[in-house]
């Protein structure tokens, strides 16, 4: 039995390559059918895998607080100097910590606007002012050294932690630990240095910075140097700008619980702040949203995968019909020398599933390609898992068998002594 | 003819009816006819067009089956096999060799001679080995591999008689086997029936031409689909 299928496969490929241009047109439905499928599968997967990091970096425990610049009320021509008092304060903080239910920690952060300097190396990351428990609540891994400590807080000590980016950029080979960093006009011991992250994409680089990058001080120590006012010079104005506090992030003991103090997060800013100088972001909510982002564009692409599968089996279809009747005879001397139906629509299901799986695979080749190219020109991670070649593999396979079954039926079930009488 | 009634009865038709229906019309291709044929023997029908000669080789082949009647092949009666089992009795005891040759286009000289073994529920170990005697028998041994569009008529007719072979059928049929080629290259092929007429096997040959249907040991003749005569062919060339 398992030599005659053999056999009946290698007729199959026989009698294709007679017809080797027409065999081939017929597997391109079915080849872009199928890597549409791949490349679906992978991009999206890929995507999804992207948003779901970025969404777990900023903690789905947490709940996010962060000043917002309120928009200019006044766009004069002149060069001014103003003083712009917005965003969160320590009593928002105090607050935070204090009534909202099931809170585990609430975080302070403050950003500073100063340059950092290695030697001859400068740039202008990220400077956050924070405290230790910053590590714990957003789960970032150490590369080297350690994170801020209690004792550096208490001694307001001129210590800081870099970011990766922060810490390859001012010492590409050596390490930047136990080395004095200028930030601003003022010397400070690196302690530590983070691993890098995924960048994040609500991480949009602040004005001044060219280098996205972070760099870490204990909270007091940060407001014994800098204060609270900054000044940015944009667009030939000086701006003065007095923040206490650029970002609170508050843990919530349990998940369940998130949703709560999201709410009660945004009730008491509401009430204490007179204009919208502040956003509540909620990685949950974001996550769940990405999820349901990512749902509709599975959708849409299966459906577009879906039908140039449909299409690429009706193509075959319509080939097997067409060679159905240009074998007739074939069919009644086959019939005639003893083949009975099911030889016959064996004989030309194999054919389909020949066509169909040959469509297959050169699609999963296509299907791997696309992703490739696009996560080299357009950012975008594509995930291949090892099961979708396989499920491409199938669903080739199944079309074949699918929409062959008719056009083999037909010819099984052809009078012999008709079908030895067709031209 | 005495010694007919001895012989084993391979093929056995009892009033066996034809008809189809053209409308309000029915043509009647086979008439009552009830005729058998025996072992080893080597018989051409004849008749005007029309009369039924391809009806007949179709039902006796079964690949058609009577309108009534009984038809028995080696005594099975085969009225009541359903499709599966007329196959089979196809692929065991048929030997079909056509007009037009009919091999299958894709596949070379020995795959072509090895089909009706490919259909057989348990076909023989040896199916390689007969199927390469028999293309050498036909005297194309050096062509297994060549495919039908490189072989002459003659040639192709030759695969096709080792293709009717190589199940060691109980009859072999052929419609008009000599048809498509010329005079020179019919009696080679008629030569070859000769010799397996020789060594037994039982041979209908459907033929309009009178010298080709002289050379069986007897000519059945139709009008109408029915029996006009029974020839014996004294002048039948048999060394
Ligand atoms: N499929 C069919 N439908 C209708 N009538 C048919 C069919 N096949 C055969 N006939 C009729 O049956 C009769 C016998 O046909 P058959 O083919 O057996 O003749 P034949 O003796 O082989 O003729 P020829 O020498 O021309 O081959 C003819 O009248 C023919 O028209
Ligand atoms: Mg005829």
């Amino acid at each position: 039995m398992k030599g005659t299928f053999g056999r009946t496969v290698r007729l199959g490929v026989h009698s294709l390559l007679l017809h080797k241009l027409r065999s081939v047109l017929t597997t391109l439905g079915v080849t872009f059918g199928v890597s549409s499928v791949i490349a679906m599968l992978a991009i999206g997967e890929g995507a999804a895998k992207k948003a779901q990091d970025q969404i777990r970096q900023l903690g789905s425990q947490n709940v996010i607080m962060r000043s917002v610049k309120p928009p200019d009320d006044v766009v004069s021509g002149r060069e001014t100097t103003r003083i712009s008092s917005y965003g969160l304060t320590d009593s928002d903080f105090l607050r935070a910590s204090t009534t909202f239910p099931g809170v585990k920690r609430a975080i302070p952060v403050r950003q500073l606007q100063q340059e950092v300097r290695l030697g001859m190396r400068a740039l202008n990351p990220r400077v956050l002012a924070t405290v230790p428990q910053y590590i714990q609540v957003t789960g970032r891994p150490l590369s080297e050294g350690r994170f801020l400590s209690d004792e550096d807080e208490r001694r307001v000590s001129n210590v800081c932690v870099l970011g990766y980016e922060v810490a390859r950029f001012l010492s590409p080979f050596e390490s930047t630990v136990g080395q004095e960093i200028k930030i601003g006009p003022d010397y400070f011991t690196c302690v530590g240095v983070l691993l890098p992250r995924v960048p994040l994409g609500s991480d949009q680089p602040q004005p001044g910075a060219d280098v996205t990058g972070e760099l870490f001080l204990p909270l007091e120590t940060g407001r014994k140097w800098f204060g609270d006012v900054q000044v940015k010079i944009r667009s030939g104005s000086r701006d003065m700008e007095e923040v206490q506090l650029h970002e609170v992030i508050v843990e919530v003991e349990s998940p369940d619980n998130v949703l709560l103090v999201a709410s009660a997060a945004r009730h008491m800013l509401a009430s204490q702040h007179k204009q919208k100088d502040y956003e509540v972001v909620v990685p949950l909510e974001l996550m769940r949203q990405a999820e349901e982002t990512a749902r509709t564009w599975t959708i849409v692409l299966g459906a577009i995968a879906g039908i140039s599968l449909l299409v690429g089996g009706i193509g075959i279809m319509n080939v097997m019909l067409a060679t159905v009747t240009e074998r007739t005879r074939e069919i009644g001397i086959r019939r005639a020398l003893g083949a009975k139906k099911r030889h016959i629509t064996t004989q030309f299901l194999v054919e389909c599933v020949i066509l169909s799986v040959g469509g297959g695979i050169l699609g999963v080749g296509l299907g791997l390609l696309i992703p490739l190219y696009v996560e080299k020109n357009y950012d975008l991670p594509a995930i291949i898992k090892a099961t979708d070649p396989l499920l491409a593999f199938g669903i080739s396979a199944l079309i074949g068998i699918v929409f062959g079954l008719y056009p083999a039926w037909r010819a099984a079930n052809m009078d012999p002594v008709e079908a030895l009488r067709h031209e | 003819m005495a010694e007919r009634a001895q012989a084993e009865k391979v093929a056995e038709l009892t009033r066996v009816t034809r008809h189809y229906k053209m409308g309000t019309n029915v043509v009647r291709a086979l008439d009552e006819f009830s005729f058998s044929f025996a072992k080893g023997e080597y018989w051409s029908i004849m008749g005007s067009s029309g009369s039924g000669k391809s009806t007949l080789l179709n039902i006796l082949g079964c690949i058609d089956r009577p309108s009534s009647g009984s038809y028995r092949v080696r005594g099975q009666e085969v009225s009541t096999l359903d499709d599966d089992e007329l196959s089979n009795l196809r692929s065991r005891d048929i030997g079909f060799v056509f007009q037009s040759y009919n091999l299958i286009p894709q596949l070379n000289v020995l795959e072509n001679i090895l089909v009706p073994l490919f259909y057989q529920d348990d076909p023989p170990p040896d199916g390689e080995e007969r199927a390469t005697k028999l293309a050498e028998r036909v005297g194309l041994g050096s062509r297994l591999e060549h495919r039908p569009m490189e072989l002459s008529g003659g040639q192709q007719q030759r695969v096709a008689i080792a293709r009717a072979l190589v199940n060691d059928p109980a009859i072999v049929l052929a419609d008009e086997a000599t048809g498509n080629l010329d005079s020179k290259t019919a009696l080679e092929i008629l030569d070859l029936f000769d010799e397996l007429h020789a060594e037994g096997k039982t041979i209908l040959l459907v033929t309009h031409e009178r010298t080709v249907g002289q050379r069986a040991e007897r000519t059945l003749r139709l009008r109408d689909g029915k029996i006009d005569e029974v020839l014996e062919n004294r002048t039948g060339v048999k060394a």
